[in-house]
């Protein structure tokens, strides 16, 4: 008999509260991330059935999918809807004693940035959020990911999600990345190879030197994107870098019991001779810089491509990436680098990190963005803007040319007024190039943020090696 | 939650692969606090011009699949974000049953929770059902969840697979929120024990 086990394995065996005999279980939930859009009609069904939040204390929420990002949003949220959202997020959070960070409060920002943060996510743990990139919080090792709104009522009401459980998949970046690649470009590259329906059914552990080098920042933007690849959840088990980002973070354990979580924290990672279901292994050495052409994460090329033709797909990606090219109003043929661009939007649950700035900052410093072109960074929080104003980095965007915007998901998903207008093209360190997910007829290219801030600069899809 | 035990109804094609979750509801229409009157917004952004009048192209606003209660699509159907105002806006319209080759996960599982039938069936199969469907308002399937059996108006019968806790939620119109309480004791314990192993939690 092996007793081999995943990293997946233990934390699942870790939560199981129940198994019955179909084995349908309930796993318990350590932490329940909340925001405004996926959660009203939840807290209505407690309500309606007079029931309670059964952890208060484990429940965290924060309003990010429409706040507004200008700098005057004191004043308040124009478009009515979105006010009574964030109106019933802030009378929820009350009425149900959870904590919250409302939109007056610093460390307010994307819920999958705050979470890390404030050290609310620690590793071991299960998370869940009503959002499909709760899968950012795998980066510690942290079995999480996204629900519906029925689910987010029943761990309101339980602190369990009934559950089957998922197959193991194991995606491996073997080597060193070469400059100008990022953990944007992993995860791209990854999708890119397995389609977005690669993952489905799976939790995928990352692993291998490429990941290991990865700081938490980049192993979050990695785990983020497991959901375009299919998969509910991504992991990478924790190391010192974990622990170190961990340490003295506001809900992180102190004294006695940071002692005791790290020894745990220390057993999580797949047993020598344990079974994947599925193995995908990259080369480090082989990814570029990449960007996305069409509209499914699975559209990516290196930047040194040409835009593909319908006719090198088969199956029903015939008829979808002809949609798609008419679309993106796109030619076959066409290097990707001649692509003109109308607006960079740096920022998301993705890539809103205080590296991800660094890294776009970097090659904006002391240059000014094409002429024309419309730029803007969201910082994924409060803290984040904090902190990159005190390094500076506030300083060079604005240079640069790009507008400085307070914390929020933005034109990642254009809920607030951040959109693109019919036709417009934008280079964004987002997650998702859907039709119309910018804005209606709004045209995506996903890059990472060095890439985003290289088009900036040029005003076309760039190399960002070649600035380098 | 409606019960679903067997429906006879039309069955509208979407042949497209990765209809993601931003196509079946766009993100204007999530600012909502309540889960109905969703259906108007249906495909909103593939169904109306910008003029807000109907694109007559659109399968849904043809008149033979106006009330159509199933869809027969492609591969990966509710592809993106985990929003449940996506099967909220596919019951508000009347659809029932979604049957495709694969789903996204968190979609196919919301789907369950709303009284709405996703089904996995092998591509030649849904090949089959796309090719009926062209029948037009005469392309009426039965999908009967108690015997896991579709039946297309040619009278083939195409078996399909359900987790047995999903088929009883169903079958039942099962709140299961309910049938967890009812396991309340089971969680106690648990966390009694979790307390003692990892009280930093």
């Amino acid at each position: 008999m092996t007793t081999a086990k995943t990293l997946y394995d233990k934390i699942w065996d870790a939560h199981l509260a129940h198994e019955a005999e179909d084995g349908t279980c309930l796993l318990y939930i350590d932490r329940h991330l909340v925001h405004e859009v996926t959660s009203p009609q939840a807290f209505e069904g407690l309500r309606m059935a007079g029931r309670d939040v059964h952890s208060p204390d484990k429940t965290i929420a924060v309003p990010d999918h429409n706040v507004p990002t200008t700098l005057d949003r004191e004043k308040g949220i124009e478009n009515k809807e979105s006010r009574i959202q964030v109106e019933a997020l802030d009378k929820n959070a009350h009425d149900f004693g959870i904590h919250y960070y409302p939109v007056s409060d610093i460390r307010q920002g994307i819920v999958h940035i705050v979470g890390p943060e404030q050290g609310w996510t620690l590793p071991g743990m299960t998370v869940v959020c009503g959002d499909s990139h709760t899968a950012t919080h795998g980066a510690f090792g942290a079995l999480a990911h996204g629900i519906g709104t029925s689910e987010v009522e029943h761990v309101l009401a339980t602190q369990t999600l009934i559950q089957k459980k998922s197959k193991n998949m194991k995606v491996e970046i073997t080597g060193k990345l070469q400059p100008g690649v990022t953990a944007k470009d992993i995860t791209l590259a990854v999708i890119g190879a397995t389609g977005t329906a690669g993952g489905t059914g799976h939790v995928i552990e990352y692993c291998g030197e490429a990941i290991r080098d990865l700081s938490m920042e980049g192993r979050m933007t990695v785990c983020n994107m497991a959901i375009e690849g299919g998969a509910r959840a991504g992991l990478i088990a924790p190391d010192e870098k974990t622990f170190e980002y961990v340490k003295g973070r506001p809900h992180a354990p102190k004294g006695a019991q940071w002692e005791a979580a790290l020894a745990w924290w220390k057993t999580l990672f797949t047993d020598e001779g344990a079974e994947f279901d599925k193995v995908v292994t990259l080369r480090g050495e082989d990814i570029s810089p990449v960007v996305t052409w069409g509209t499914s994460p699975e559209d990516v090329l290196p930047i040194t491509a040409t835009v593909p033709s319908p006719q090198d797909f088969e199956g029903g990606k015939v008829e979808a990436v002809q949609r798609a090219l008419d679309y993106m109003g796109l030619t076959p043929g066409m290097p990707l680098t001649d692509i003109a661009i109308d607006t960079v939007f740096i920022g998301s649950c993705t890539n809103g990190r205080i590296e991800d700035l660094r890294a776009a900052a970097e090659i904006l410093k002391g240059k000014k963005i094409k002429e024309g072109i419309r730029a803007m960074v969201v910082p994924g929080s409060g803290l984040v803007r904090a902190q990159a104003e005190e390094e500076g980095l506030a300083d060079i965007f604005q240079q640069a040319g790009f507008e400085w915007r307070l914390a929020g998901c933005s034109m990642c998903l254009a809920m607030n007024p951040d959109q693109l207008s019919p036709g417009e093209r934008c280079a964004a360190t987002s997650n998702r190039n859907f039709e119309g997910r910018q804005g209606k007829g709004g045209r995506t290219h996903l890059v990472s943020p060095a890439m985003a801030a290289a088009a900036a600069l040029t005003g076309h899809l760039t190399d960002v090696r070649d600035l380098m | 939650m409606d019960k679903f035990t067997k429906i006879t109804g039309v069955a509208a094609p979407m042949p497209l692969i990765n209809i993601d979750t931003d196509m079946i509801i766009p993100k204007q229409f999530l600012k909502t606090i309540k889960r109905s009157g969703l259906g108007k917004n249906l495909f909103d952004e593939m169904r109306y011009n910008d003029d807000g009048s109907e694109n007559p192209d659109f399968v849904l606003n043809k008149p033979a699949y106006r009330k159509a209660e199933i869809i027969v699509a492609g591969e990966n159907f509710g592809c993106g974000s985990s929003r449940e105002h996506a099967p909220w806006a596919l019951l508000d319209f009347g659809i029932r049953c979604v049957i495709a080759p694969s789903f996204a996960d968190i979609f196919y599982g919301n789907c369950f929770k709303n009284g709405i039938l996703p089904i996995v069936l092998p591509q030649e199969q849904v090949d089959i059902l796309l090719k009926e469907t062209e029948k037009g308002e005469n392309a009426r399937i039965t999908v009967d969840l108690e015997a896991q059996e579709i039946t297309t108006p040619d009278g083939e019968v195409f078996a399909f697979e359900v987790d047995p806790f999903k088929k009883h939620c169903l079958l039942n119109g099962l709140d299961d929120i309910g049938l967890t309480m009812e396991k309340l004791d089971s969680i106690n314990a648990y966390e009694q024990k979790a307390a003692v192993e990892r009280p930093w939690v």
